[in-house]
């Protein structure tokens, strides 16, 4: 009987054909590790902010007399809207912690190498997307550092020559941020963005399932294969990962939940403090901060002296993200088999970028500014360095097969 | 690699020094918010106190006295100063924003949310911080909120503070002692802890349920995860 039902599927759509495909007969290599959790992570982030932001929408209004006043209505009269807006804020501070560890494991690894370029600007062009969704959604409680986080940042537009005024009287729809921005602001978040995001994501699953996964030994599994043409070190997906995941998943629960139900705030730097104001256009806030997410980026803005070629340095550390499958010109991916300035520059990378962060959130100084310089030069370093080892870097010898 | 790393984590708190500006030092507030009987007397502190000029637009009037443990004509009856006003109302019983800008030189504050804005700390230094200034049009000023427009209303309990040369305050004519003041303010800043979130008690809570069932579930996810890999390298 079920059978003749999936019978009757598959004579009119590949149903099976699909499944074994990406999941029954994925073959996957048996040496994932704990990098390897993230990317499933993003995915269950992903549900759990589309789910959450339907549940929000129902009881949020966007307009900027109802803002603040219906995200407190949430929060203290819909049933459980408490519990449905920590996990949106929460989750969108998780969406970027597993996205940037995800990203990592592909430097580490070099996921990006040939043949997963494509795969790799997809994922690219995910975090750029992500990063609009999260900073026009910022802007929806209608809070102080909504207001003057935006504020702030569409002002940099203005910063372009000749166009800018005209840009960033565009993006707002107003002189200043104003109901009219967070109207625009909205539908783009609950309905383009998220669109583009999902179609984004299954991009990045098919051009995964085409080329395979890669593995922390950076070798190709489909280079050895047994008679029936599965390779001698891959697992089906299902149940391996599936199941392996599930692990993963109960993992990040327990660290998510935690802060969920025990420090919603996260000290401040989930849910800012001032935000818990109203938006008051008439008064500036002290010292406006972005969220911990974009941080990095805020730094190295300010780092630079020059207003446009501060937002030309910020809109360029994202763009040579892009290009770092063509930046490392080595043949050998994993960080395993690489030569110690790679290790040394990787190490020197992450440490630039967490800094960076830390830098971001606090008020300048003479002292950190200077601080920033150096480590937006170390992080631009990186990848200047990169470009000119990789040609002929010292690597090890590369196993045939995986070594777990 | 490793004294790059000693380097930098060196440097880190350096940084941060210097990042730190000059801060009022805030003494403790030692908020309760499972002591009842003090998130009620400090409703009724601030009913009295401050709800003719402060709002606590975002709550209604019927939660507080649900959350609190009393009764909704108790409510009605001792807090509702406002004869139109209904149970289910918002609490935003205050004097309008625009003879209030005029009279004070600024509009009071909605404090529905104040201590997620400040800190709990904050408010009670703040109210333990009044003293005397004739320069300031309420002959008061205020330590961690300096030229702050709102007069020490207060006083009638704590009395007049005056700076002494040290900088420390000392307080005179007030109809509390000092301790008997200190919980009076804490049984304010309570109350506005509350009003912050009034749900973070039942969030703590059903947290641990949640913690609980998602160490299980990882337990069995990770033995599930043991048995299928067990045939595997």
């Amino acid at each position: 009987m079920v059978k003749n039902i999936i019978d009757w599927i598959d004579a009119r759509i590949p149903m099976t054909a699909t499944y074994n495909r990406h999941v029954g007969q994925y073959a996957t290599p048996t040496n994932f590790n704990f990098w390897y959790f993230f990317g499933s992570l993003a995915m269950l982030v992903l549900v759990n902010q589309l789910l959450t932001g339907i549940w929000l929408t129902m009881n949020y209004v966007p307009t900027a007399e109802g803002a603040f006043a219906s995200i407190e209505y949430i929060m203290r009269d819909v049933e459980y809207g408490w519990l449905l807006r920590y996990m949106h804020s929460t989750g969108a501070s998780a969406f970027f912690v597993v996205v940037y560890l995800h990203m990592f494991r592909g430097l580490l690894y070099g996921s990006y190498q040939k043949p997963r370029e494509l795969l790799w600007l997809f994922g690219m062009l995910i975090f750029l997307v992500l990063m609009a969704e999260a900073f026009m959604g910022y802007l929806l409680p209608w809070g102080q550092m909504s207001y003057w986080g935006a504020q702030v940042i569409i002002s940099l537009f203005g910063a372009i020559p000749v166009i800018g005024d005209d840009l960033t009287l565009w993006i707002r729809g107003d002189f200043v941020v104003s109901g009219a921005t967070l109207n625009r602001f909205f539908a783009l978040h609950v309905i383009a963005l998220p669109l583009v995001l999902v179609v984004l994501v299954f991009l990045h699953l098919i051009a995964l399932h085409e080329v395979g996964s890669n593995n922390p030994d950076g070798i190709e599994i489909k280079k050895n294969k047994d008679e029936n043409g599965w390779p001698k070190d891959g697992i089906p997906f299902h149940p391996y990962y599936t199941v392996k995941d599930i692990m993963g998943v109960a993992g990040f629960l327990i660290v998510f939940c935690y802060v969920l139900f025990f420090m919603p705030e996260g000290g401040g730097y989930f849910l800012e403090k001032p935000n818990f104001e109203a938006a008051n256009p008439m008064k500036t806030p002290e010292h406006i901060a972005p969220v911990w997410y974009f941080t990095p980026f805020y730094a190295i803005l300010r780092a630079i002296p020059d207003k446009l070629l501060g937002v030309v340095g910020m809109g360029l550390a994202i763009a040579v993200l892009f290009v770092l499958p063509w930046l490392d010109r080595c043949k050998v991916k994993s960080i395993r088999y690489r030569s110690m300035i790679h290790k040394l520059n990787i190490g020197q990378f992450a440490v630039s970028f967490v800094i960076l962060g830390y830098l971001g959130a606090v008020p300048a100084t003479p002292t950190l500014t200077i601080a920033a310089r150096i480590f937006t030069l170390t992080y631009f370093g990186f990848f200047l360095a990169l470009w000119l080892y990789s040609k002929n870097e010292k690597t090890k010898p590369v196993p045939e097969r995986l070594t777990h | 690699m490793k004294k790059l790393l000693i380097a930098l984590v060196t440097l880190v708190p350096s940084l941060a020094f210097a990042a730190g500006g000059a801060h009022v030092h805030l003494e403790s507030a030692n908020v309760d918010l499972k002591d009842k009987e003090s998130l009620q007397r400090g409703l009724d502190s601030f009913q009295h106190y401050c709800s003719g000029c402060h709002s606590t637009q975002y709550q209604r009037y019927n939660r507080v006295a649900e959350d609190l443990g009393i009764s909704v004509d108790d409510m009605r009856n001792k807090y509702m100063f406002n004869a139109d006003a209904k149970v289910g109302d918002l609490m935003e019983n205050a004097i309008p924003e625009v003879d209030a800008a005029k009279w004070f030189g600024a509009a009071p504050p909605d404090l529905t949310l104040v201590a997620r804005v400040r800190g709990e700390d904050w408010i009670y230094t703040y109210l333990k911080s009044f003293y005397q200034d004739e320069t300031r049009p309420f002959g008061v000023n205020n330590t961690v909120f300096p030229s702050v427009a709102m007069p020490h209303v207060l006083q009638e309990l704590q009395g007049l503070q005056v700076k002494q040369e040290d900088g420390s305050l000392v307080a005179t004519g007030g109809k509390l002692t000092a301790e008997e003041y200190d919980q009076v303010v804490r049984d304010i800043t309570g109350f506005l802890v509350y009003s912050g979130e009034p749900v973070k008690l039942e969030r703590e809570s059903l947290g641990w349920w949640v913690m609980g069932f998602l160490f299980i579930f990882f337990i069995v996810a990770y033995l599930l995860k043991k048995e299928y890999w067990k045939d595997v390298h």
